[in-house]
């Protein structure tokens, strides 16, 4: 009750500020959360956003898609960022807590990479391989079983770098590799973190690990990815996610309960203008197409 | 001089207050709030076990496969096509960590509170005191970083094994942790046995080893047992350190060098990102329900054992 009552203020607030055309001074809060993927592209349109429209203050925090839902659900946060689409049952979980319907705005493309360290021969990968590392029915435990030898590897066993189970890039890779009714092989090192992936990768010999091609640095190797022939397998590349190419490339989401209130719209047709999107390209990840966009708000 | 005239004043003014407040209505109060901390203990205590058994009863009486949960290493708790709650492996690494941790901070920690409290003297027996208190002020998260950026590349090189994060790492720091609690509370234990007991056993010709170790530790074992049970209880309970340098792997470790997954790190790592009341919400309150029962367990073991060495005596 409590908490409705201060949506509501908050709500008017937003109104009596609006009214008044502009409402210079009067501060608005917006609670943005979620993916990991999406933190620091979340951080960077924030900022950006900022010198824009100084009296709005966006609030973002990471903890995964699941943590971003969760509050969604709770009707704790007015954005959640997730990298996966809602379930059924969380859209009737948020109605049915907080009475409103979420509302979906895809905002970027991200594509996951497969790291291995620099010391691995491999250059390419294909679904099978994956499949075969990373399924719970997947026979290959060590490079031997893939067919090359890391130098620096002892025993030459795989050493699976994960993502901990609520995260939406475990999620979507594992639909992705092994198909979403399927289960990893147990034993990966699961981190809580996309950067964390490529920090452990960097410094295991050993290691094959997933996350977005955001994170990739020049200590590691990202694999050529292909269904079944390593032919034709296509680099990890913002153009190669843009022409639909690449294979592991996915939609980034925002959700709203309703369509949110005017400054909170307002904050979703800028991160899908011109200069919302520019800063995607900065930070790693590809662009909306130009049907996709939407035109600047106007200040 | 100065003393002597403060006593003079001091004693007066006490009685002088004495006189002036009523014993009976200022007793009453502070008794009363004495009272209240007491019981506060036991109501909190009750208030956190209602609260953790309330979140999971639901699905542990209804869904959930006890049989399973406590022989199964399949933890699958969001898997879309066969969900599967097997805590073994959790278990496995829960008590593998703190088995290893134990056997090296037992002798180190002992060792340690009978050098300081029986053979350092003067300035060195100061010094190891405020220093081993010292390492007990270090927070967890700290630890967890030595883990990750000193330990794991370290154990890479001397044991020439693919990750550093395992089962090792995470004892080595727990026992790190526990060293401490373990020193200062096994010091306090040997200083509270009498001279009187030094005093006889030198008299009969003992050496100092042979009053050490046939004299002073038998009767402090309560206090040292104590001591141990601590360092136990904050090897099972420790979260952060043990989350970030045991490389977090559902699985059931073959040796020292492999990694795992502990049932703190479990709830640590995904309750934050649950739905409220849903079955992988609740599984991971059956998981603290575990917690407790297991904590409470060692407790109670170890009360039963101290009071079995009070009935032989």
């Amino acid at each position: 009750m409590k908490k409705i009552l201060c949506l509501a203020a908050a709500a008017s607030f937003v109104l009596v500020a609006c009214s008044k055309g502009g409402g210079a001074g009067d501060r608005v809060m917006i609670q943005n959360k979620g993916s990991d993927t999406m933190v620091n592209l979340a951080q960077a349109w924030a900022e950006d956003y900022r010198t824009q429209r100084p009296n709005v203050a966006i609030a973002v925090s990471g903890g995964g898609s699941g943590t971003g839902i969760a509050s969604l659900m709770n009707g704790t946060v007015d954005i959640a960022n997730s990298s996966r689409e809602l379930k059924k049952e969380e859209q009737e979980t948020a109605k049915k807590n907080t009475g409103k319907e979420p509302v979906e705005h895809a905002v970027a493309y991200d594509a996951l990479a497969i790291y291995v360290h620099a010391s691995n021969p491999m250059t390419t990968v294909t679904k099978e391989q994956l499949a075969c590392i990373f399924a719970e029915n997947g026979k290959c435990t060590t490079w031997k079983d893939i067919g090359v030898e890391v130098k620096d590897c002892p025993g030459q066993e795989i050493v699976r770098v994960g993502r901990q189970n609520n995260s939406g890039t475990y999620q979507y890779f594992r639909e992705w590799a092994i198909g979403d009714k399927a289960d990893f092989k147990l034993g990966s090192r699961d981190m809580q973190g996309s950067k964390d992936v490529v920090d452990l990768v960097e410094h295991t010999p050993c290691a094959i690990g997933y996350s977005g091609i955001g994170y990739k640095t020049a200590k590691l190797k990202a694999l050529c990815v292909s269904n079944t022939d390593p032919a034709s397998c296509v680099e990890p590349s913002a153009a190669n996610t843009l022409a639909q190419t690449y294979p592991i490339s996915r939609l980034l989401y925002m959700y709203t309960l309703g369509e949110g209130t005017p400054e909170v719209i307002r904050y979703l047709d800028w991160v899908r203008s011109d200069a919302g999107q520019a800063l995607v390209e900065r930070s790693g990840y590809v662009p909306l197409p130009a049907d996709k966009r939407r035109p600047a708000p106007a200040s | 001089m100065k003393e002597l005239a403060l006593d003079s004043t001091a004693t007066p003014r006490l009685s002088f207050l004495k006189r002036l407040m009523p014993a009976r209505p200022g007793e009453l109060v502070i008794e009363t709030v004495i009272r209240l901390c007491g019981y506060s203990a036991v109501l909190f205590v009750l208030a956190i076990f209602i609260f953790v058994f309330r979140e999971g009863y639901e699905f542990l009486a209804n869904r959930l496969d006890v049989v399973q949960f406590l022989t199964s290493t399949e933890w699958y708790p969001d898997s879309n096509g066969n969900k599967r709650y097997g805590a073994l492996a959790l278990i496995a690494g829960t008590v593998s960590v703190t088995i290893l941790a134990m056997s090296l901070a037992v002798p180190f920690g002992l060792g340690a509170a009978i050098y300081v409290s029986e053979f350092s003297k003067g300035r060195t027996k100061e010094t190891l005191k405020v220093v081993i208190e010292l390492l007990a002020a270090i927070p967890s998260i700290v630890w967890g970083f030595i883990g990750i950026a000193v330990l794991n590349p370290l154990l890479i090189r001397i044991f020439d094994t693919p990750v550093g994060l395992n089962v090792l790492n995470g004892a080595l720091l727990l026992a790190l942790m526990s060293v401490p609690i373990m020193v200062s509370i096994g010091e306090d234990a040997l200083k509270a046995v009498p001279d009187s007991y030094r005093e006889a056993a030198e008299a009969m010709g003992a050496t100092r080893w042979q009053v050490t170790w046939r004299v002073l530790v038998p009767a402090a074992r309560n206090g040292l047992l104590a001591a141990v049970l601590l360092g136990v209880g904050r090897a099972i309970g420790e979260t952060m350190a043990v989350l970030m340098a045991t490389g977090h792997s559902v699985n059931v470790p073959h040796s020292p060098l492999d990694s795992v997954r502990t049932l703190t790190a479990t709830i640590a790592a995904e309750l934050g990102e649950t739905a409220r009341g849903g079955d992988h919400y609740q599984v991971l309150f059956v998981i603290g329900m575990l917690l407790f029962t297991m904590t409470f367990a060692v407790n109670l073991t170890a009360d039963l054992v101290i009071r079995g060495f009070k009935g032989k005596r």
